[in-house]
């Protein structure tokens, strides 16, 4: 059905966020992914979490760099810029766009093959600047569109469609993330719809690197018996660590949680996560304690996902702070005050006189 | 003993032989920097190792009254204080030429030559003997030799005292440690030769409106006043002084007094693939950005470059060529990333290039640079090299014209947005190849997606043949447009049937190496290119020529193979005069190529032969 344009029509009765805009205003074109991939349910909890947050499309960059999840970003956002990098390479595209603007939302989509191999490099280092960007990985542990060659988050063990067995430890990004200093690290499921929106939501709020790896099953060349990335083992696997929920600014607390049962961590612009426990104690802001329970569930061949590690102070070794770089964006300040004219060269050249 | 006539009156070479990293750059500077304040002119060339310490490095100082800044050809005055080139060092004087040495050890090996005046000092020993401190000893040497070549040179004290004095503004004590040695030095030389050397230095009044800057510096401080805000790079020699320059400069001159803030980003990249990167990214989103790098770091870019062209996304690399091929010589030059530039990544790619012949221009070219990358929206690659970037030349001064404002190129505001009933990224509205852009931020119908995969004119992704053509013929529309918008070659000359063409810094080589044909009898018409896409006047200038010589610095002719692709010139016409060797082609490697395919000079090297 890709052929078709996608129909523009919005029913009048679709509810309207804070700019007056229905859900359908953040969708895109349509998606040419296999029916069934867990990038398309991504690509709709971006839509619901960017409606939610009532962000201006044109306040939204978009950026990927090669492969199925790459693709995703036409696919959501119509009013926002969209940076398709070559392979491997979006970080450096989003260190170069956030330094010349750093009023607008950057969100990064990535696949495991784009971030863990091609990409590796660039991924570390767009964590060490402390990059205020949503760096989605749309994880299926194969690669789609050369027709399923295992990536570099291939588990031990799990089996390709074609029988061969991945005998190669995976790299984890979780693990690199929180070793590497992000400030925001999570871990979701394209299944679970309900624990990714506010993920999203708070990744994009959080100011400074954040990290959101997407389990996203490939339905073509990894979702079959013996992989570890299929839908099947995702589902029975997932263990979620704490339950995050995404507190607007503006919006009013409806919820009250009993004492003890929530925690409320403030972002840099005043909106609020509040974590409810799962199934055991879990601090999301202990980046050690974080660490730890990633490799305990991952030996037990689980995946712990929800909100894993958050620095709320995050923000203070952010690019830009570090940078000292004006609040006005470098691409709009005026001419003059970037040239020091001919009385400026003047005295520059004294000394080489 | 034609070095020794008095016709050699501020016209010499001289060549310091010494170890890297014992600090000899600043004795150097100051002898070059004293004779520029006589009014002399002077060139100031640095042969330095791949090393940090303890390897062979040369210092040659060129003065020429009448205004050369190459390398002549021949050595005057060495001074030769490394044990380890003593026997070449000796070999490069020319005969009737002088040598002067450390006398503190023997050193037989000097005695090899009667034609040349050898002039002992004992160095170590004067520093000995009134200096404390292995490092202080070592580093006064240096003066010690300046003082020595003050008094054989006819070089005033108090100008080289009036220039430590600025040196070392904040270190008043090292003014006259520096000054005692500098007349140990002096003295040893009055009192034991007889100075001034016949070719010595007479005050003149030739340097008056000039600076001595290097092209790093220069092309750095075109960056900030072309007001650009983003540089991100990764060091690689030579290239890592620019970046260095520019960031100094913004220091100076971007950071707000009162709050700090600093009105650019410098980012140091992971690898020269995240540099362009972070280039793409910053220029795409409306800042004037740039990087700075050497050939391996071309090779690297590439795919990005391809990126660039194709998307349209402006960019501005300045690539301080170095001797390849892979990791080649990192300290010598070459121009031998010409074709590599050119045609920068995969598939049918071009790119917009600008060759700076020196500093001046790559102060102006810098600037030229961001003013074409953001009208063409494509990536310009000023060409630079190690001889001009990393050595000091005598520059007019730079002027600049308070009237400039950045060309932004077809860019919609959002009022203009506003009044489209949609955006198409890639369409030819005015038919000179230019499509429109638009900045994220600004309006949501501006909105597109920037690709490097197939895309049709309304920026729509596509695997359609025609839909792809369309594009891509467009960009050649885009290209010949070009054209009339970079720098024009420049061509100056009588009017001959001989021709002779060249590029970025061969041309102070040429331009001398002309005067010297011309008082020879042979008279050339000259053009220097000075970007690329060529210009019409290039295609008129060789089908003008009978011949045409073709002067660059590369083993393959690249200059050369780009005039037969881009040109209808008859590749027989072309008569490739190819220097390589790492150090900056001289006058004299460029006359005799010349002489020799004209007068047809039997046993003479061909054309082609390497020189020194």
């Amino acid at each position: 059905m890709t052929y078709i344009t996608k129909p523009k029509l919005t029913h009048p009765s679709l509810p309207q966020n804070a700019l007056g805009m229905t859900r359908r205003a953040y969708e895109g074109a349509l998606s040419t992914l296999c029916a069934g991939c867990g990038h398309d349910s991504v690509t709709a909890a971006i839509v619901e979490a960017c409606w939610r947050l009532a962000l201006e499309p044109q306040n939204l960059v978009k950026l990927s760099g090669i492969g199925c999840s790459s693709k995703t970003t036409a696919y959501f956002v119509s009013g926002a810029h969209g940076f398709n990098a070559v392979h491997g390479r979006m970080p450096s595209i989003a260190t170069g766009a956030n330094a010349a603007n750093r009023r607008l939302a950057y969100i990064g989509i990535s696949g495991d093959g784009d971030t863990l191999s091609i990409g590796l490099g660039q991924f570390c280092h767009a964590i060490r600047r402390n990059l205020d960007m949503l760096y989605l990985i749309e994880n299926n542990g194969v690669y789609g569109l050369t027709k399923g060659q295992f990536s570099a988050s291939a588990d031990i063990g799990s089996r390709a469609k074609k029988g061969e067995v991945n005998r190669q430890p995976p790299i984890d990004p979780v693990l690199l993330a929180l070793d590497l200093g992000a400030t925001f690290v999570a871990r979701g499921f394209s299944g679970d719809k309900q624990q990714l929106v506010p993920l999203i939501e708070a990744g994009l709020q959080h100011r400074g690197f954040a990290l959101i790896d997407i389990l996203s099953p490939c339905v073509t060349f990894n979702d079959h018996q013996g992989s570890t990335k299929s839908y099947a083992y995702t589902r029975e696997h997932d263990e979620p660590a704490v339950q995050a929920d995404f507190v607007p600014r503006e919006a009013p607390i409806l919820v009250e949680y009993a004492p003890g049962e929530a925690r409320e961590i403030a972002l840099h612009d005043g909106s609020r996560v509040v974590l409810r426990k799962a199934a055991e104690a879990y601090d999301p802001t202990d980046r050690e304690a974080a660490g730890a329970a990633v490799k305990a569930r991952m030996a037990a061949g689980e995946y712990l996902t929800g909100l894993i590690y958050l620095d709320p102070e995050g923000g203070s070794g952010e690019f830009h702070a570090l940078n000292g770089t004006p609040q006005e964006p470098l691409n709009s300040l005026p001419f003059e005050s970037l040239c020091p004219g001919s009385t400026g060269l003047q005295k520059v050249l004294g000394r080489y006189r | 003993m034609a070095a020794c006539t008095p016709s050699r009156i501020n016209d010499f070479t001289l060549k310091i032989a010494t170890v890297n990293g014992t600090g000899s750059a600043s004795a150097n500077t100051l002898l070059m920097k004293a004779i520029f304040r006589s009014g002399v002119p002077v060139m100031g060339k640095n042969f330095f190792p791949s090393n940090i310490q303890g390897l062979p490095t040369w210092y040659e100082i060129r003065v020429s009254r009448d205004g050369h800044l190459a390398r002549s050809g021949s050595i005057e005055l060495m001074v030769a204080l490394n044990p380890e080139t003593y026997a070449r060092d000796v070999r490069e004087v020319a005969p009737g030429g002088y040598l002067l040495y450390d006398s503190t050890w023997p050193r037989p090996v000097l005695l090899a030559r009667t034609d040349i005046t050898v002039l002992g000092v004992p160095l170590a020993q004067l520093c000995n003997e009134n200096f404390t401190g292995v490092r202080t000893r070592i580093l006064m040497k240096n003066i010690c030799y300046a003082g020595a070549l003050a008094a054989l040179l006819n070089l005033d004290l108090e100008r080289m005292r009036e220039l430590l004095t600025e040196t070392y503004a904040r270190k008043p004590q090292l003014i006259e440690s520096n000054m005692k040695a500098l007349k140990l030095g002096f003295e040893y030389a009055r009192a034991h030769f007889a100075c001034p050397l016949p070719f010595a230095l007479e005050p003149m009044d030739r340097t008056a409106g000039h600076i001595m800057i290097d092209g790093n510096t220069a092309a750095a401080l075109g960056c900030v006043f072309a007001g650009a805000t983003v540089a991100a790079w990764y060091p690689i020699t030579p290239s890592t002084s620019l970046m260095d320059a520019f960031k100094g400069f913004c220091e100076r001159l971007r950071v707000d007094p009162q709050s700090g803030e600093k009105r650019f980003a410098f980012i140091q990249a992971e690898d020269e693939l995240a540099a362009i990167g972070m280039v793409l990214g910053a220029s795409w989103n409306g800042a004037r950005a740039f990087t700075a790098t050497s050939g391996p770091g071309i090779s690297l870019m590439g795919e990005f470059l391809g990126l660039a062209y194709y998307a349209e996304v402006p960019a501005v690399l300045f690539d301080i060529q170095r001797v390849g091929p892979s990791t080649g010589m990192p300290t010598r030059t070459q121009q031998g990333d010409l074709l590599a530039c050119a045609y920068a990544s995969h598939g049918d790619t071009r790119q917009v290039c600008l060759y700076p012949a020196n500093p001046a221009e790559c102060f102006t070219l810098a600037v030229e640079a961001f003013d074409l990358a953001e009208r063409l929206q494509t990536p310009v690659l000023v060409v630079s090299d190690l001889d001009i970037g990393m050595n000091d030349w005598m520059c007019p001064q730079f002027q600049w014209d308070d009237a400039y404002r950045p060309d932004r190129g077809k860019i919609l505001g959002r009022a203009e947005i506003e009044k489209l009933e949609k955006f198409h990224r890639y369409l030819d509205p005015q038919g000179d190849g230019i499509p429109w852009r638009t900045l994220p931020g600004v309006h949501p119908k501006g909105a597109y997606f920037t690709r490097g995969s197939g895309h049709t004119q309304f920026g729509t992704y596509t695997e359609d043949s025609h839909d792809y053509q369309v594009v891509l013929d467009r960009l050649m529309k885009k290209w010949q447009t070009a054209k009339s918008r970079v720098p024009p070659a420049l061509i100056e000359g009588p009017g001959c049937e001989v021709g002779l063409v060249s590029i970025g810094s061969s041309d102070s080589a040429v331009r001398e190496a002309l005067a010297l044909l011309a008082a020879d009898g042979i008279a050339l018409d000259y053009l220097r290119v000075r970007a690329f896409p060529f210009g019409e006047e290039v295609e008129r200038f060789l089908a003008e020529h009978r011949l045409v010589f073709v002067v660059e610095q590369n083993r393959d002719a690249q200059l050369r193979s780009l005039l037969t692709l881009e040109t209808g010139v008859e590749k027989a016409k072309l008569r490739s005069l190819l220097h390589y060797s790492g150090l900056p082609v001289s006058s004299h490697f460029i006359v005799e190529g010349v002489q020799a395919e004209l007068r047809g000079a039997s046993g003479a090297a061909r054309p082609s032969a390497v020189g020194v």
